[in-house]
């Protein structure tokens, strides 16, 4: 049933939205994203999706759109990166508030200044407090897989909020890998129709989006946005058994490797994490228990969940591919909060690596992971920041 | 009326119910008050139509009373009110005097 | 059938924008808004930009509309509505809506939300072509958030962040020309009214719905607070600056401009503005240069459209 392919991760999110079929998109060129919305152009000019595109003259307005697209009632996408992203960041904040289920595919790349065009995680951790649920992909395999379960995430009716499948650029957006698709009425089926919930179209029951709400009930409308975020996990792993039965492939809401019995592990998002594991087994062979989490439901943060998962370690690094600066690396941030709730736990370092599509080498891998060898003998942590892979 | 908690607010804060702002009474904000002279009316509707408070009454298209719960005072009505023969039919008075 | 344009019609329609709102006493906007929403029988959507309208008619659970309406963001009314108007058509091509109902969309934006921030917003908008009227209500300066100038804002006026000093008398510049700006977007039709000829506007409102594409018409809507002057002369002034020739009201369809109200005596700019505090200034000896200037530039405007229209 499956057809395995050999794809761009571009084009496998390209085809996702095409078998999803969504009734508007904004489409938006910037790199590494334009050819995946390109794609999807043909798609609608060559009649094989229902789906009317705007085209935007510019990423603020392109989330405007398909905020007012959704709202109206029906299934919206659109796709961005890095400044694209960065320009939408007010109204992000809008389609999480207003409930919309708006699914976006974000092509991760650096932030400008200095203009760069290549993958990092500035961009999408940049936009981490805005409301969206975020799922990360470390191939093609897994955006595809990741943006058909998005749908059902988002449109759940528990849930409806917007969010964005993460995967980075020009590494995963631009590389061809093989992969698996479904077929196309299965995914079909499987995402099932959209269902309306509040839509403005609805002449009948004339409702009013995006009212003026001051200090009575503020405080209110957010606690009731923090409710939702706390069902999403349960709905993610759900959706995941469902998806598991149609292709075989099993999702959770982080993966890990090689963990359970490790005493020293990496924390780590996306593709880096595919490089990464393949030097975790030279260290096992050496006899070094080393392990790897890759975080995939990024928002919500599974914090529990995660420091269940590395608190019989030893010592930890956390690798992140955006600084936070004069802070710690956003997912340092994420796995020490989660992991000081916990009695017994792992020291911790962060590593900051491939800022603007640095290449992250196996070497560094080895680095990080005989550092963490070092600390977890020593009990002691020299540095707890650092860049990696960075010429002095 | 017991204050919302954040459980009974609808999702998205979307307003469900339009038109619903009929309930906020804006009458109270009132420092002049318009007083229509029926004798002077000509029924034009211009009050009508150039009230920004919807706060002129018509009933099968003639003008009835000012609907107080709503008018804000602002004066317009009685200053558009063309009336009969030079006699306004709408004239402001101080309120509560 | 479209209800006649008379008052006692119209009277009998059950209001789309209620009262209930939360508008300065006398504000001009609302005037301009339950005009527009009286003029058409046909179903609307309404999109609004973040402005005293926004805020004063949608407040936690009251809303004055009473059609479906979407605030967003200051910025991107036109944008928002193309993506309710988009959707629209796609659920109506895909057959998952009546096909037999046809919908209308309004966007409502101040000057701020229209000529400055929003500016881009509402070109991309027009551009693409979307089955809308794009209605400005134009007080000439950001009222909502206390009276900043902006690229409506006239010449010589005194706001808050261009300030009549004693070395600057107000704003140096003068008002961009939007309206003439959005029909050079091409665009099928365009038009500049005012509250005071309701029966202008009406008439614009419910001939631009009957025209498919983008639409764009100019309002003015005095506003009593930043205008500084009373609250009972928001009509009075808005036909002041028709009769001034400071607001032309005109209409430019499918390219062929036409004056649609040409004053029986044009009068001096200077009744339009000696009634209002932002230009008391500029009636100061040391400004007399400035006035000359105000009233220089409405002539010159005027005469370029007078040459622009047919008359008829
Ligand atoms: C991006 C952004 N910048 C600034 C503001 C603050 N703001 C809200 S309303 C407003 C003024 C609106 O002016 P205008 O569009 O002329 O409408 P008016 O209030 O005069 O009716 C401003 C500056 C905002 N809400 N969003
Ligand atoms: S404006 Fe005056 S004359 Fe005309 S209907 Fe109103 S009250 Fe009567
Ligand atoms: S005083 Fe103003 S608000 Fe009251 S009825 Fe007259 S126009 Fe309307
Ligand atoms: S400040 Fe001006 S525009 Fe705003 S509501 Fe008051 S009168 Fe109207
Ligand atoms: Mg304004």
């Amino acid at each position: 049933m499956a057809k395995v392919v050999a794809v761009t991760g571009n084009e496998a999110c390209a085809n996702a939205l095409r078998q999803v079929n969504p009734d508007v998109c904004g489409i938006y060129p910037i790199t590494p994203q334009t050819d995946m919305m390109q794609r999807f152009a043909s798609f609608i000019a060559d009649g094989k999706v229902d789906t009317e595109s705007i085209l935007v003259e510019s990423e603020h307005s392109s989330m405007s759109a398909c905020i007012g697209a959704a709202a109206a009632g029906g299934r919206v996408v659109t796709a961005t990166s890095s400044q694209g992203l960065a320009l939408m960041w007010e109204m992000l904040h809008i389609a999480s508030g207003d409930r919309l289920p708006i699914i976006m595919p974000v092509v991760n790349r650096a932030l400008s200044a200095p203009l760069n065009i290549h993958g990092d995680h500035s961009d999408a951790m940049g936009a981490r407090d805005t409301g969206w649920i975020q799922l990360w992909s470390e191939n093609a395999q897994e955006a595809y897989d990741n943006t058909i379960q998005a749908f059902r995430v988002a449109e759940h009716m528990d849930i409806r909020l917007p969010a964005m499948v993460c995967l980075d650029g020009f590494i995963i957006s631009h590389s061809i890998e093989r992969m698996e698709y479904l077929e196309d009425q299965q995914v079909k089926d499987f995402v099932g129709p959209f269902r309306n919930f509040l839509p403005l179209l609805d002449l009948d029951k004339p409702k009013s989006y995006g009212p003026l709400i001051l200090t009575d009930l503020y405080h209110e409308c957010k606690r009731a946005q923090h409710e939702v975020m706390t069902k999403v996990a349960d709905v993610v792993l759900e959706v995941a058994k469902d998806f598991e039965k149609l292709s075989g492939r099993k999702y959770g809401i982080f993966e890990t490797y090689r963990l359970e019995d490790a005493d020293i592990a990496i924390v780590i998002l996306n593709s880096a994490a595919g490089t990464t594991k393949d030097v975790i087994d030279e260290f096992r062979d050496k006899g070094i228990r080393a392990g790897l989490l890759k975080p995939r439901l990024f928002r919500p943060f599974p914090y529990t969940e995660i420091a269940d998962a590395l608190r019989h370690t030893r010592a930890v690094c956390v690798m992140d591919r955006a600084d936070s600066f004069g802070g710690y690396g956003p997912l340092f941030m994420e796995v020490s909060s989660a992991l000081y709730q916990a009695e017994k736990r792992p020291l911790l370092m962060n590593k900051i690596y491939g800022l603007g599509g640095r290449d992250y080498l196996p070497s560094h891998a080895a680095q990080v992971l005989t550092e963490l060898t070092t600390v977890a003998e020593s009990g002691k942590v020299s540095t707890i920041k650092e860049y990696i892979g960075v010429r002095e | 009326m017991k204050a919302k908690g954040w459980r009974d607010l609808p999702p998205g804060s979307v307003v469900l119910e339009g038109g619903s702002a009929v309930k906020f009474k804006t009458g109270s904000w009132r420092a002049f008050r318009p007083i229509w002279i029926e004798e002077n009316c000509i029924q034009c509707l211009f009050c009508w139509i150039y009230c920004p408070d919807m706060a002129v009454e018509v009933k099968d298209g003639k003008r009835t009373e000012f609907d107080y719960d709503y008018c804000k005072g602002c004066g317009i009505c009685a200053l558009e009110c063309p009336g009969r023969k030079g006699q306004k039919a709408i004239v402001m008075a101080e309120e509560g005097k | 059938m479209a209800t006649p344009l008379t008052l006692k019609e119209l009277s009998k329609k059950e209001d789309r924008f209620t009262h209930g709102h939360r508008m300065c006493s006398g504000c001009g906007a609302p005037i301009v808004v339950k005009i527009a929403m009286m003029a058409t029988e046909y179903p609307v959507v309404v999109s609004n930009a973040t402005g005293c309208l926004e805020v004063s008619s949608c407040i936690s659970e009251f809303t004055a509309w009473n059609v479906p309406w979407i605030h967003t963001a200051f910025e991107n009314a036109a944008a928002t509505l193309s993506g309710v108007e988009t959707m629209y058509r796609s659920l109506k091509k895909q057959g998952r809506f009546d096909k037999d109902k046809e919908v209308k969309f309004i966007a409502f934006g101040g000057d701020g939300g229209t000529y400055d921030i929003g500016f881009q917003s509402l070109s991309g908008a027009m551009e693409r072509g979307h089955d809308m009227i794009y209605i400005c209500y134009d007080n000439g300066a950001y009222m909502n958030t206390g009276i900043q100038r902006s690229s409506a804002t006239p010449l010589g006026a005194d706001t808050t962040t261009c300030p009549a000093g004693s070395v600057i008398p107000g704003k140096l510049r003068a008002r961009k020309n939007l309206t003439k700006i959005m029909a050079a977007h091409d665009i099928p039709y365009v038009a500049q009214a005012s509250p005071s000829h309701w029966l202008d506007l009406a008439k614009k409102i419910q001939k631009a719905h009957e025209i498919k594409g983008p639409k764009f018409i100019n309002v003015i809507a005095p506003c009593n607070r930043g205008w500084r002057s009373k609250t009972n002369d928001a009509i009075q002034l808005s036909r002041l600056a028709v009769n001034t020739c400071y607001w032309p009201l005109y209409e430019i369809e499918n390219g062929v401009t036409r004056i649609t109200v040409t004053p029986k005596e044009k009068i001096s700019v200077a009744e339009f503005m000696k009634p209002q505090g932002r230009f008391k200034h500029l009636f100061s000896p040391e400004n007399e240069g400035l006035l000359q200037r105000v009233q220089d530039e409405v002539d010159r405007e005027w005469a370029k459209l007078q040459k622009e229209a047919k008359t008829d």
